[in-house]
């Protein structure tokens, strides 16, 4: 059994807007496994990102990481000094964004890029450093690796990019890659390649991969378990397989419903009514409750808790009530 | 045989590419490089294709929103590239374009009442005092409240705000609507709803739909005939179903094993394209996709292949399926 690489306990990260309080992360736990991938799903707006931006301790004002503990290796990251936090990010947790276009630099040619955190992190000498960085642009299966080397971000197309996204990543051998939307920038068949390399990393360097989507067919495709998000909020965990084969919470049976898939065409789409709760005005009920076609009396009143249930299955709703056990 | 609504022949659209001090054009972007097709009334036809395969600029030429560089759009038997300025202006309410990006085709200071009726009024169709109801009326149609039409765009979220971007094209009482990825910046519950808005909007109003998208999902489900671009060439037409039993293209066959599917039970054997999609500005010669295609052979280097009808209105432009 694989030991637990991350350890979210409780997280609370808040926005004070000019409106109110915006809870992006509320009392959010589960853990990532050394090796695994592990899918974060949700639409815009359910905290995904803001979740994995807390891990990394980038959460800028009016934002802020207020409650919750973060363990790595056993080590609380929130409680970490800023310097020690710099060892941390880029060497031992690495992440790679949604836009190729903006997360490069355009006046560092991709050489420098990649170097850099060979040069600060591993100590490492400038001609070795750039032995290193030849080395991982082949392995993100660029050809022509020394020709890459001195050229600029604009030079290159999206795919290519992102391609160099990871092998910056990957430069220092991170125990945890964080890939917030890695390919809804890119075109399907530019994501087909992006994904497979993906998975060759993972395979070939025992990487853990937290990965933010809002695709389910990405899911199913990369993931080994799943978190569901809705509102800043888990409402379901489970492994892939389970969480595909026995959806619980009405959001994600609604979710996998509502998406069209290719040759299972519908006359009609299952749609989810209404829209995402605003974000400042959340009661102490279930966010879902005004969506739900299930909603019961309860729902309206009080906050189902994340409850485990068979087969590492979690959910958040008062539907399973009977039968599970508060986790 | 009824004429079609629309019907495109051998549209062309380059782009110059500026060059030198001079500004001296030193070659063509060939956005849409010889696109032929036609499209009856009620029907609707998705294009698909990655970015920079010059769907949207099809959607857009076709509108006259952006001059043609050769070939013919006939719209009603009518060449609109042919016509005057003012000719066009009342051919316009005919035909409209629902945008992607709610977000920016919304002008943020007009409150949305007006932003839906000001066509209306500017086209005379109906005078300042008739419009309000109207409108009312539209918003309700596409799944908003009256109450609505005196906000700001800033007040919607963005499915709402794709709802007032359709109710804008719908209020002229259009024929045909070019949709230009109407759900791509949508949530997934949010993209479901506004499929289903397009499709019941279609069939109340019998409407005729171009619609772009890259996404083979979105299209299977609402369209009735979809197209598959490739650099600017049309590769692939077939009725819906045809197509996705028997998609003919190597490219065609490519994009739709690259969807993910959420089943993670099922193994796809995936087609991975190699390299990425040559520029526009100097496409490949012959076949545009042989760069990239697993099953090339010389004659693809050397000759263009024919789009042609293989049986059934099932349009294919590739050599080996030729044979």
């Amino acid at each position: 059994m694989a030991n637990n690489l991350i350890e979210f306990r409780n997280l609370r990260t808040n926005f004070y807007t000019s409106s109110g309080v915006v809870k992006a992360v509320n009392d959010v736990s589960f853990s990532i496994k050394e090796g695994e991938t592990l899918c974060v799903v949700g639409e815009s707006g359910c905290g995904k990102s803001v979740t994995a931006m807390s891990l990394m301790r980038l959460v800028s004002p009016p934002g802020k990481t207020e409650g919750g503990q973060i363990l790595y290796k056993g080590q609380d990251l929130l409680t970490l000094k800023e310097r020690d936090m710099r060892h941390i990010r880029g060497n031992e947790i690495a992440m790679i964004f949604q836009e190729p276009m903006t997360s490069l630099n355009p006046v560092l040619t991709i050489g420098d890029q990649i170097t850099e955190p060979l040069l600060l992190h591993k100590g490492m000498t400038r001609r070795d450093a750039k032995k290193r960085a030849i080395e991982l642009i082949e392995l993100v299966g660029i050809p022509r690796a020394a020709k890459i080397f001195d050229s600029y971000p604009h030079e290159l197309s999206g795919g290519m990019r992102q391609r160099i996204m990871i092998a910056i990543a990957l430069s220092c051998d991170p125990k945890l890659l964080i890939a917030d939307e890695p390919t809804t920038a890119l075109d399907v068949t530019i994501q087909a390649q992006i994904l497979d390399l993906m998975r060759n990393i993972k395979s070939e360097f025992n990487t853990a991969i937290m990965m933010i989507t809002h695709d389910l067919g990405v899911v199913a495709e990369m993931a080994d378990h799943v978190v569901v998000m809705y509102a800043g909020k888990v409402i379901e965990e489970a492994p892939v397989h389970e969480l595909f084969a026995n959806p619980k919470h009405p959001y994600t049976q609604g979710l996998m419903r509502a998406k069209p898939i290719l040759n299972q065409r519908q006359d009609r789409l299952y749609t989810i009514p209404g829209q995402v709760p605003n974000p400042v005005e959340l009661g102490n009920n279930c966010y879902f409750n005004d969506r739900c076609e299930h909603c019961m009396s309860v729902c309206v009143d009080k906050q189902p808790v994340l409850t485990t249930y068979e087969n590492k299955h979690k959910a958040a709703c008062w539907l399973y009530e009977k039968g599970g056990e508060v986790s | 045989m009824t004429t079609p609504l629309l019907e495109v022949n051998n549209l062309k659209k380059y782009f110059p590419i500026q060059g030198g001090i001079f500004g001296k054009t030193v070659g063509h972007v060939r956005a849409v490089d010889d696109v032929s097709f036609t499209l009856n009334k009620g029907e609707a036809l998705g294009l698909v294709g990655e970015s920079g395969c010059g769907k949207s600029t099809t959607g857009r030429t076709i509108l006259r929103l952006l001059e043609k560089t050769e070939g013919q759009v006939l719209f009603n038997g009518t060449d609109i590239h042919a016509l005057k300025k003012a000719e066009l202006r009342k051919l316009r309410p005919e035909m409209q374009l629902v945008f992607q990006d709610p977000y920016s085709s919304l002008n943020p200071r007009i409150k949305v009442g007006e932003a839906i009726g000001e066509a209306l009024v500017d086209h005379a169709i109906m005078s300042k005092n008739d419009v309000r109801d109207y409108v009312k009326e539209i918003l309700t149609l596409c799944g908003l409240a009256p109450y609505h039409i005196d906000r700001y765009p800033h007040e919607f979220s963005g499915g709402q705000r794709q709802r007032i971007g359709i109710a804008r094209a719908l209020a002229l009482n259009p024929q045909f609507i070019v949709a230009d990825e109407p759900v791509s910046a949508l949530d997934v519950s949010i993209q479901a709803q506004i499929i289903n808005l397009l499709s019941d909007l279609q069939e109340q109003k019998n409407l005729t739909y171009l619609f772009i998208s890259h996404d083979l999902s979105v299209v299977e489900h609402l369209c009735n005939r979809v197209g598959v671009m490739y650099l600017g060439s049309m590769v692939e037409l077939a009725p819906r179903e045809e197509l996705f039993k028997r998609p003919l293209h190597p490219y065609t066959q490519a994009l739709m094993s690259a969807i993910p599917v959420p089943d993670p039970t099922r193994k796809s054997e995936r087609i991975v394209l190699q390299g990425d999609i040559p520029s526009p500005s100097n496409p490949p010669s012959g076949c545009k996709f042989h760069t990239r295609c697993p099953y090339a052979v010389d004659k693809c280097k050397s000759e263009i292949p024919k789009f042609q009808d293989v049986g059934g209105g099932h349009f294919v432009a590739c050599h080996l399926v030729a044979n």
